[in-house]
């Protein structure tokens, strides 16, 4: 069973990645990666929720492998994120390359602490 | 600043330069779904990992830590195997670099470790696992494209 919540949460995690990227990538002509960072941040709050809820006994195990470990895990990505980092460096926009480190890293946590905030004050 | 031929992840470069975009969604249905079975096998190898190597309440996430890192090293080498060597199948890219490694690594699990450490008194690990993370990870991508061209180049030359 919980194999199974794990699988169907990253068959529907990952498209959504893909899907997402391809969306926001195609509407903007800048080098920085939109994409990769919007469902990162996204995945962070979603799982910041996820995890305040589960602490303050509102959201079950079952319910955390399937939105945790299977939709957040694969909804967001740490191999693609570094990927387009060096490849911004190959690309001599260091200063981009930079900024998605440390806005991906700043934003990412923020959204995590804010996820978990909310649901401690809307569950606890 | 644009970079029409910008190589992604997710996109090959001449698929993205090829001027006028038609729809986004047309013909993603393949996609989607080598994306979808990837993105599961993917979930689940980090999943198993994480039932060999459970972390302890405080403890530094080394299972996190370990699949991120190995994660972008096999997608630093699969992304220059297959953009400068391997005629790849369409669907090869978006199954194993979008899917696979995508669903294997993971951005959230990483930030939220870092709030339960800092949450439960640990803010020394947490600040050492935060950029413990991000210098392997960027290590390890780079590691594996310099390495993988000097391969490919060493066996062109021969």
């Amino acid at each position: 069973m919980n194999w199974v919540l794990v699988i169907v949460g990253g068959m529907v995690g990952a498209p959504l990645r893909y899907l997402t990227d391809r969306a926001v990538q195609s509407r903007h002509d800048t080098v920085f990666p939109w994409g990769t960072f919007a469902v990162n941040v996204v995945g962070c709050l979603i799982l910041g929720l996820l995890t305040g809820a589960a602490v303050a006994g509102a959201a079950s195990s079952h319910l955390q492998l399937l939105l945790g470990t299977g939709l957040c895990g694969a909804l967001t990505t740490y191999s693609t994120f570094s990927y387009e980092t060096l490849r911004l460096t190959e690309d001599g926009a260091r200063l981009y390359a930079a900024a998605n480190v440390i806005a991906s890293v700043v934003v990412g946590l923020g959204a995590a602490f804010a996820g978990v905030s909310v649901a401690e004050a809307l569950w606890a | 600043m644009t970079a029409p031929d910008s190589e992604t992840v997710d996109e090959p470069a001449e698929r993205r330069a090829s001027g006028r975009r038609p729809s986004v969604w047309r013909g993603q249905g393949p996609a989607v779904a080598a994306v979808s079975v990837g993105g599961a096998l993917g979930a689940s190898a980090r999943y198993g990992a994480a039932l060999l190597w459970p972390t302890h309440t405080g403890g530094f996430p080394w299972t996190t830590f370990w699949v991120n890192v190995v994660g972008c090293f096999v997608i630093g080498a699969f992304m220059v195997v297959i953009t400068e060597v391997w005629a790849a199948h369409r669907l090869v890219r978006p199954f194993f670099g979008t899917g696979v490694l995508g669903g294997f690594t993971t951005f959230s699990t990483y930030a939220v470790d870092i709030q339960r450490l800092v949450d439960t008194g640990h803010p020394r690990t947490g600040l050492a696992y935060l950029a413990a993370t991000l210098l392997a990870a960027l290590a390890a991508v780079w590691l594996a494209v310099t390495a993988t061209r000097r391969i490919l180049e060493w066996r062109r030359r021969r």
